[in-house]
């Protein structure tokens, strides 16, 4: 999109920056010359100043993060920078796409945040399932050592196995101690107690790229992008109905309506438009008429769900909403680690009720007994894996009630087996179906 | 180089060896044929320090760990939501005729294990499929013939 500003895509017309002299080429390394030669308070004070705030999903002021970190002579312990690249939300695929094009853009991020929080040892925690973005990480590293610009800091790419919950960063530090993924109770959050029980910052991989960014700009000069309280660009994904689903990186603030109709193209074969999830299968959907909606963080909570991951999800008229909500919630029982019950029990209780609606068998009853469920789970839990299927499905509920009404009133789905996601087959149905089921409630 | 001098190098990289675990597993399971036998669970054990029943929590809880046997090629098709709209149960419909077998399952010849996945980070090239960790995007039934018949070769 050549209209708009290219920041954490800048300099690669479209394509990738992999060998270290083109990064070189186009000013690479500056931003991690400037932040070196600046105290660490003053690289935290840029990133507060520029306003950036997490690109994970839970927009957290990515300066007052490193802020919290204890200086090394108040807590004279290993630091260390986690860098959370299990991107596994159904719908964001933006982590990945810089990794791959701008590798040197975030590892010269990882380097400059080590250098505000005083560490010397940064792990950059890859899902297991990203094998070529590992290997372009590993080669841009060991480009990076050979010319001399790691200095005394470590960096280790650690490779995850599956598993989603591993995107919460407790879930993801336990993993990392060689654990099963499982969240751990906060507080203590991991900037006083993270990794080994030591100070450790943990940062999306669009945040820490963007940090390169910000010290390369001026935090006041990133400030004027975007809008208030959500300065800056965004690596947009863009998937489902949708002429030109990709990448793109714009600044916040954009419509919805730009993003799917200008920058997208419509929704395909002249179908109509019928429901978006704006930030990542957790998020709640929006309609055909929200779209006006700006993608920022206020705006989304002002229309009643919220930017996530910026994994943007078209979905046209072809779509039943009872099978999203199963298929949506098969994976979050998929996903869920087992360790609170509400969250374990829940979201398959979630998928057989609404299983039940869409085969024609649910009564008034089920759907109250659904919103029962989704309202047991929420807030109930270590984490926000449980609450996620709970937000997604009541928005269903809320945004589609005559189409859940209607499989009750009917006896079956209306779509009469033509929704576009009629008969997907899902993992957890799959293990079902051949028997190596575990033990549940 | 055995598996064991290769944990211990992996053992380095972290201040607490038991962080090796992962890195250490799925160097195991590519030594035992795409999974993870009792004696591959004994091996990182002894290389670690910690038991293999340790290992086996581990194993079980992470998606890319087997714990049965697989066939040498291992097939997955995402049909997770973005996927699934582009046509996913139709991609996995047409490996299951090309390769006569069901998902979830091994055909008979031990040659591929063909499954479902969630979701792979490819919503916008969707379908992905993961052909032993290697994603093919923007893959439509119509490709699944020529993709089996590249298998085969």
């Amino acid at each position: 999109m050549p209209e708009h500003p290219q920041i954490v895509f800048a300099g690669t017309n479209g394509g990738e920056l992999t060998r270290i002299e083109d990064y070189e080429a186009v000013g690479g390394f500056a931003a991690l010359w400037r932040a070196r030669a600046m105290a660490p308070d003053d690289v935290i004070a840029e990133l507060e100043t520029s306003g950036l705030r997490g690109r994970g999903g839970a927009f957290f002021p990515t300066g007052r993060k490193w802020a919290f970190v204890p200086k090394p002579d108040q807590l004279p312990k290993p630091h260390y920078l986690v860098v959370n690249a299990d991107e596994s939300e159904p719908g964001s695929f933006k982590d990945r796409e810089i990794m791959l094009r701008v590798p040197f853009r975030f590892l010269e991020g990882c380097l400059i945040a080590a250098h505000g929080i005083q560490s010397q040892h940064v792990f950059v925690y890859i899902r297991g399932e990203y094998e070529r973005e590992f290997e372009v990480l590993r080669d841009s590293l060991e480009a990076m050592r050979k010319a001399g610009l790691l200095g005394d800091v470590t960096v280790v790419v650690h490779r995850g196995a599956g598993a989603y919950i591993c995107g919460e960063e407790t879930a993801l530090l336990e993993s990392l101690e060689g654990k099963r993924g499982q969240p751990r109770t906060k507080p203590p959050f991991p900037a006083i107690a993270g990794l080994y029980a030591a100070p450790t910052a943990v940062n999306n991989v669009e945040s820490i790229t963007t940090a390169t960014c910000v010290l390369g700009l001026g935090g006041a000069e990133y400030a004027k992008l975007g809008v208030e309280n959500s300065t800056g660009t965004r690596v947009f994904s863009l998937s489902g109905d949708v002429v030109n689903p990709g990448n793109y990186e714009l600044p916040h603030g954009i419509t919805l309506r730009e993003l799917i109709y200008d920058i997208g193209g419509g929704v395909p074969g002249g179908r109509e438009l019928k429901a978006v999830i704006p930030g990542g299968s957790s998020t709640s959907v929006l309609t055909a008429a929200d779209i006006d909606v700006k993608m920022d963080f206020t705006s989304l909570i002002e229309a009643g769900s919220s930017i996530g991951s910026a994994g943007v999800i078209v979905i046209d008229d072809r779509c039943c909403m009872v099978q999203l909500g199963i298929r949506v919630s098969q994976f979050y029982e998929h996903e869920s680690c087992g360790k609170c019950t509400p969250c374990r029990v829940g979201t398959r209780w979630m998928t057989q009720i609404l299983q039940k609606i869409e085969d024609g068998r649910g009564s008034q009853v089920d759907l109250d007994l659904l919103l029962s469920v989704c309202d047991r789970i929420m807030g109930k839990c270590l984490c926000p894996l449980g609450d996620s299927d709970a937000i997604a499905v009541l928005s269903y509920v809320a945004r589609f009630r005559d189409e859940y009404q209607a499989h009750i009133d009917l006896g079956r789905c209306p779509f009469d087996g033509e929704s576009s996601l009629a008969g997907i087959l899902a993992p957890s149905a799959m293990h079902e179906r051949h028997g190596h089921e575990t033990v549940h409630v | 180089m055995s598996v064991a001098s290769e944990i211990h190098k992996l053992r380095k990289r972290y201040p607490d060896p038991t962080s090796a675990v992962l890195p250490a597993l799925r160097l195991a399971q590519e030594e035992h044929d795409g999974w993870l036998p009792p004696e591959a669970l004994r091996e990182v054990a002894d290389a670690l320090e910690v038991t293999p029943a340790y290992c086996l929590s581990i194993a079980s809880f992470y998606d890319q760990f087997r714990l049965e046997p697989v066939g040498r090629t291992l097939v997955e098709v995402c049909t997770n939501v973005s996927c699934a709209l582009a046509g996913a149960q139709r991609v996995l419909e047409a490996f299951e005729r090309e390769l006569g077998v069901q998902a979830g399952s091994t055909s008979a010849d031990g040659r591929t294990t063909l499954g479902t996945v969630e979701c792979l980070g490819g919503c916008g090239w969707a379908t992905v499929v993961a052909i032993d960790n290697r994603h093919r995007l923007r893959v439509t039934a119509d490709d699944v013939s020529g993709i089996v018949e590249e298998l085969r070769a």
